[in-house]
């Protein structure tokens, strides 16, 4: 098992988003998480990633074995897209960015400035992070904004090679991504703190 | 860490990176003491290593939020967090390629603006000296500051109230190991409490700058 996450409870500016979420991750799984804005999807991937405080329970995970990707790209605007994607390779143990760039089809951009890239070709050098690290679980959050269709296509295929690789991944995304086989989807809006907590304190609304 | 310290230093130096307005900042301040006070030579090079180094702390200080607010905004920090590189480690370098970029350029053209201030070239060596050891301080001091502030808009004028008076040590025994200099007293002793606090600020603040940027960054 690479990741359990048990009896958690995470607050966000004094609100209790949700309470009581279980989930374990296996080689080769991939959980997606749903559940409607201010749910708590994007909290609840950075308390695994360790970047958020919880509240309660307990969270299992190799803190060297996953790589988080936010809602922010992490891009530098005037690095090219290869000063870029070196120095992320370099961070994350050195591997070659070549194939990443090919399979996000960021080749003939390779030395353009990122900052004159469009939204869609942006993500996609955020995305050619993932594989520069030789991590088993990705985090990801709403990782095909701005993706085009076939782009889309191509990232659950990159996905479903990582999954067969021995992967895991957990994913927060209201989008199909097509990955039928060993996915589970988990609604955080299951585990919602009951309205009674809601109005946790005063520095809810600082 | 090597390719953090590259990628910064390529930051710096690329279009919009702010290379140099330290230096030009640090060019202006001091030629425009003289416009002030007068053409006396004897009082220029009386006041010259205070002129120095306060214009130095201030042209530190000018550049002090990008340490953390550009990786803070595009979500580099973040990654930063989460990645292999522990975060005090990453402040450490942060700090070290401030100075590359902002405080070494200072030491570099001290002595020329020693000489336009009336200093003798035999006593520019010690405004170098002072600065050289002192500096290091005022980019650790700073970054711990930064992180303080980081996330904040326009949090560039609270950061200078926070950082200024912590630099107050490294001016005073910075200030004293120049002046001394000059004066050809020995001046081993302020020497040494200024490489005590540079090395001081070198070793433990990256660890409340990482604590601080962990609560900011939640």
């Amino acid at each position: 098992m690479l990741l359990s996450v048990d009896n958690l409870s995470v607050s966000r500016g004094g609100v209790s988003l949700f309470e009581g979420l279980n989930l374990t991750l296996s080689s080769g799984q991939f959980i997606s998480l749903t559940g409607g804005n201010g749910t708590g999807k994007t909290t609840l991937l950075r308390s695994i990633a360790g970047l958020q405080p919880i509240d309660e329970g307990e969270i299992l995970i190799e803190t060297d074995n996953f790589i988080f990707a936010g809602d922010s790209n992490g891009i530098k605007t005037s690095l090219t897209v290869s000063e870029n994607l070196r120095f992320w390779s370099a961070i994350f143990g050195g591997k070659e960015f070549e194939e990443a760039l090919e399979v996000f089809h960021l080749t003939k951009f390779e030395n353009r400035f990122a900052g004159k890239l469009s939204a869609g070709q942006k993500r996609r050098l955020s995305l050619a992070r993932l594989m520069l690290a030789d991590k088993a679980i990705w985090l990801l959050d709403e990782p095909t904004v701005s993706l085009d269709k076939k782009s889309m296509e191509e990232f659950s295929k990159i996905l479903k090679n990582h999954l067969e690789a021995g992967g895991a991944a957990v994913v927060a995304t209201h989008i199909d991504l097509g990955l039928k086989t060993h996915s589970s989807n988990i609604n955080i809006e299951d585990y919602r703190t009951k309205s009674g907590n809601l109005n946790a304190s005063a520095g809810a609304f600082l | 860490m090597i390719a953090l310290l590259q990628r910064d230093l390529l930051l710096a130096v690329r279009a919009g990176g702010g290379f140099g307005l330290g230096v030009a900042f640090f060019l202006i301040v001091v030629v425009l003491v003289p416009l002030g006070i007068g053409p006396d030579m004897v009082i220029l090079s009386k006041v010259s290593v205070g002129v120095l180094w306060v214009g130095a702390l201030l042209a530190c200080v000018l550049s002090l939020d990008r340490i953390f607010s550009l990786d803070y905004d595009d979500g580099t920090l973040e990654l930063l967090l989460t990645s292999p590189i522990p975060l005090e480690a990453v402040v450490t370098i942060k700090a070290f390629s401030h100075w590359i970029t902002t405080g070494l350029p200072l030491v570099v053209v001290s002595p020329i603006l020693g000489l336009l201030l009336g200093l003798q070239v035999s006593d520019l060596k010690w405004v170098v000296i002072s600065l050289l050891i002192g500096t290091p301080a005022l980019s650790a001091i700073g970054a711990f500051g930064a992180s303080l502030t980081v996330g904040i808009r326009r949090g560039g004028l609270l950061l200078s109230l926070l950082v200024l008076p912590l630099y107050v040590p490294t001016l005073i025994f910075g200030a004293n190991v120049a002046n001394k200099g000059l004066e050809d007293v020995s001046n081993n002793g302020p020497l040494l409490i200024l490489t005590a606090v540079t090395l001081a600020a070198f070793s433990i603040l990256p660890f409340a700058s990482a604590f601080v940027l962990r609560i900011n960054l939640r």
